[in-house]
Parts: C-alpha cells; structure tokens; sequence
C-alpha cells in the first residue's frame, strides 16, 4: 500500500509549497491530446496574477499545447483537453472562445502582423474588427501601445506603411502592441524572441519585464538563460508531464528534482 | 592521379553539354508556347484592322451587300452578358472557394470540390443546353439573362478552384493571429483572409470572365443574337462571338473582313478588362514579406 502511495507521488508531482501571491489561472489535472495521443498528461500548476511565469522543457513536450490551451487555441489545431483550467473562478471551457482570447492574449514564436494592413491599423486590429470606430480613441491607443510596446519611437512616422515593412524585432514588438491593445490581462507568449537577434531580443525581455506590472505572462522559451532572466517562476516539462514548479532563483540555483538538474546543466533535451 | 583529373575533365565538358542542350529545349518549349499568340496577334491585327473604325464601335449591323456599318450593339452585347455572368459567377465562386477552403475538411466539402472539377470538364455547348432548359424554356424565348447564366456557370469552377487555392496559400499564422485577438472566425476570413489572398483570387476572376468573354457555342442556343440594337436582358441580345461565327462562315467577303474586326475587338476589350484588374488590385503596400 505503501508503495503504491509513492508510485503515485513520483508520477503525478505536486507543486512545492510557495507563496504564489493571488492566483489567476489554476489548471487542475489538465491533460491534451491530438487525436489519441496525450501529449500533457495530467498537469496541475498555479499561475500567479501579475508575474511572470516560464515554461521550458525540451522540444515535443506539451509547453506549447500547454500554453494554446489556456486560450484554448489548441482547437484551432484540433487538439482536446480534460481536466479543467480555472481564471478567475470561472471554467475556460464555458467561455466563448472569443471572449476568451480577448481576455487571454496570445503572441507567437513567428512575427505574424496583418501584411493587408498599416502599422497603426495592425495595432488595433482586434479593436477595429471587433467593431470599435472611434477615430480619436483609436490614435490615443495606437500612441499607447506602441510606447508600452516599446515601438513608438521607432514607428510613429510610419504609420501608415504596411506592417510587414517592418524589421523582424519590430514586427514582433508590433504584435504585442497588437495584443496588449485589446486590453487582455494575461499574455501568453510562444517562444516569442527565438527568431530575432540577440539585440531585439533583449527589447523583448525588458519589454516583458515591463509588461508584468500590468499582465500575468506565461511564457515558452528553449532559452534556459531566458527563463532565469525574465521570469518569477518556472515550470519544468518532460514528456507531457510537469516536472518541476518552482522559483526562478530556486529553480536555477538549487532544482529539488534531478530530472530538472540534467535539463538546465545542458546533460539531455 | 591521371585518372582522377579524366573524370573531373569527362564529367565537367558532360555536364556542361547536358546544361546547353537543357536550356535550348527550354528555350524551344517556350517559343512554341508563344508562337500561336503571335500568329494569333498578327493575323487578327493584320486583318482585322482594315474595318476598325469609329463606325465599327458606333453602328448597327447592316444588310447584306450595304457596306459599311459597326457592331456597336455586339460589344455592348458582350459587355452586358459577360457582366451577368460575372454578377452571378463571382459571388458564388468566391463563396464556394472560401467555404472549400476554410470550412470545408470534410465529407460534404470533398464532395463539392469534386464535383467542381467534374464542372470544369463539362463542354461548354452542353452547358448551354442546361441553360436553354433551365432559363429559355420556361421563359419560352431566347434572353441575354439565359446566356449570362450560361457563362455564369462556365465561370464558376475556374473561380471556386482558384479561390480555393489562393486562400490556402495565405499562412495559418494570420489565422491563428486574428483568433488569437479574440476576432470571430467570419470575420478573419473575410478582413485578413480573403484581403490577403485578393490579389490571386482577382486574377482567377480575370480568367474566368475572358474566357466567358470568348464563348460562342452556349450563347447561341440561349442568348441567341440579334439584329438590332437591345439592350433589354429579357431579349435575344447580339454578341461579338457570335457575330464571329456568322460573319466567318458567310459566303460574303465584306462579313469575313468584319469577322476579323470583331475577333480584334475582342482581344482589344480582354486585354482592357486583364488592364484593369491590374490596376484596381495593386498592392496599397510596396513591400510585402
């Protein structure tokens, strides 16, 4: 009996006990899968309002259908999830999708602003097509964003061009100017500097670390020095399964889990 | 070490042989491409431009054996039912293509696909015969809306497939950026993906009006032709091509040389509309990724 307790402690591994501040998201017992596989396999974890939570783990592991199914993009790929994902006491899986996304913004590994459209109107996007017209409120939000986004000095007199004229490091910026105008609270971002410069991709994270006085982040990165670079908590997974959730500091310093250890010390994945 | 050097030697003057020979038959394959549009251009101009005049553009047909007059009522017969058929054919090829397209990975999508190839393939005087039976018999004469639905129905795979197509090649991050901004589904398709695909769909819609414009064999057993000037879509209603066939095959040598006129003006008003098209969907943007 005894032992079967602690088969089950290993392969299902609780949280270690911290003090997360207010939680936004709970995922409780989530699990997904693309047709019959289970590519997450029963994962609970707290995320934490206003902080910035990252995920890593080696490639094929869950983080991104993990991420997708916080706002449950993962049916766009057609994926299923059980268990449940809880933000602020209510169920995802009862909101609609659209209302959904515009609470939980999502910003890709692929710059992907709107070739068709400006700059400016690539910012309010969301806005415009959801039916807000406002000429005057849309040029105050427009200035907003890009200066939260870290972009309005470098774009403000190129409005009016097209969005994909933009460099990689902008064009990346510019979505989540993009995403943060639709006013979300929580960002979900994939891998969102892995293909830019190391000079953009610093922009990034001082922008991220902006961001987090006003968003709840979630981020996927494969950059080990990333992760211990912008965020408050980690998240370790391994072949849909999560690992280890802890600190930051904790996580890079003193992993409670050996798993963790190789991962982070570059020995697998 | 001599044997080595032989076969870089051997292998350097084989491949370059085999590039030249490639290249020109290449270049051959593509002159024989050209070739009939050349002729076709230089015997239509060459003999077409004798009759081309102001009156060709502004006169009814004459009588036989009176010479001179125009086609005015053939151009304007064209243009009319061309335009319906685009006016029924566009909507519903970019709806059927747009559907296949986003909403159509199953049963009933593979179905249509199918069967809008099955549509390609119909020879165009047999959907002329669905035309008579669908429009001329019940309205029990002959009408220029009887050769618009015609068209229409030629029109409609070349536009549904490209369409299609051109949708599929806008890349799935636009989608997923749009969904992601909590945008409903309809309206991504329409702002992002149909405007991103524009310019490709555009020139499916340029494709299937020329070729519409070139019909003969549906239009004479719907719109039929006719005489006199009209304009009404209820009525018979002339038309360019068909003023080819029977000016071409008259025994009279003045009806020939207007045939060529009118196979010229034909080309002239095609090429027109492929101008247009240009110029209506050009990139508001310079650079594009």
């Amino acid at each position: 009996m005894e032992i079967i307790e602690q088969v089950k402690t290993e392969s299902v591994p609780k949280n270690i006990p911290m003090d997360l501040g207010h939680v936004k998201i709970s995922v409780q017992d989530l699990s997904a899968f693309f047709g019959k596989t289970k590519v997450i396999k029963n994962v609970s974890i707290d995320i934490p309002e206003k902080k910035v939570l990252a995920i890593i783990g080696p490639s094929g592991c869950g983080k991104s259908t993990f991420l997708r199914s916080i706002n449950r993009m993962h049916e766009v790929a057609r994926g299923t999830i059980t268990g449940k994902i809880i933000i602020d006491d209510e169920d995802v899986m009862k909101i609609d999708p659209v209302y959904l996304r515009r609470k939980i913004g999502m910003v890709f590994q692929k710059p992907n602003p709107f070739p068709t459209m400006s700059v400016f109107n690539n910012v309010v996007a969301g806005l415009k097509l959801n039916g807000f017209r406002n000429r005057k409120a849309l040029k105050e939000i427009v200035e907003k964003t890009l200066k939260q986004a870290a972009l309005w000095d470098e774009v403000k007199d190129m409005l009016n061009k097209s969005g994909a004229a933009l460099s990689g490091g902008q064009q990346q910026r510019l979505c989540i100017a993009r995403t943060i105008a639709v006013n979300p609270e929580v960002i979900l971002m994939d891998e969102p500097a892995s293909a830019l410069d190391p000079i953009s991709t610093a922009k990034i994270e001082e922008l991220i670390f902006e961001l987090k006085k006003d968003y709840t982040i979630v981020i996927v990165t494969h950059n080990m020095q990333q992760a211990a670079r912008v965020s408050d908590y980690t998240a370790f997974f391994y072949m849909g399964e999560l690992v280890e959730f802890n600190d930051t500091k904790k996580m890079f310093t003193a992993p409670s889990k050996k798993q963790t250890e190789d991962y982070i010390t570059g020995r697998f994945g | 070490m001599e044997i080595k050097s032989n076969i870089k030697k051997f292998s350097f003057y084989r491949r370059k042989t085999a590039n030249v020979i490639m290249l020109s038959l290449s270049l051959l394959a593509a002159l024989v491409t050209l070739a009939p549009l050349i002729f076709i251009f230089y015997y239509t101009i060459s003999k077409g431009i004798a009759h081309l005049n102001v009156d060709f553009f502004t006169k009814l047909p004459t009588p036989v054996g009176e010479p001179g007059g125009g086609m005015v009522n053939g151009i304007v017969g064209t243009l009319i039912l061309v335009a319906i058929g685009g006016g029924i054919g566009i909507p519903v090829g970019i709806f059927t293509g747009t559907y296949l397209s986003e909403f159509g990975h199953n049963k009933f999508g593979a179905v249509v696909r199918f069967l809008t190839d099955v549509l390609s393939g119909v020879p165009s005087i047999v959907v002329g015969v669905v035309a008579y039976t669908l429009v001329v018999v019940p309205m029990k004469h002959f009408s220029a809306l009887a050769g618009g639905v015609a068209l229409a129905i030629l029109m409609i795979p070349t536009i549904t497939r490209t369409t299609e197509e051109m949708i599929k090649l806008v890349p799935q991050s636009f989608r997923e950026a749009g969904l992601a901004l909590g945008i409903p589904k309809w309206k991504i398709t329409l702002m992002v993906v149909l405007k991103t695909a524009w310019k490709g769909i555009a020139t499916g819609i340029l494709l299937g009006l020329s070729r519409a414009a070139g019909e003969t064999a549906p239009l004479l057993f719907t719109a039929l032709d006719n005489r006199f000037w009209s304009t009404n879509i209820f009525q018979p209603i002339a038309s360019l091509t068909v003023y080819i066939y029977t000016y071409a095959s008259a025994p009279y040598k003045d009806w020939n040389d207007q045939a060529w006129t009118a196979a010229l003006v034909l080309i002239i008003l095609i090429s027109l509309l492929s101008l247009i098209f240009r110029i209506i969907t050009r990139s508001k943007y310079k650079t594009t990724n």
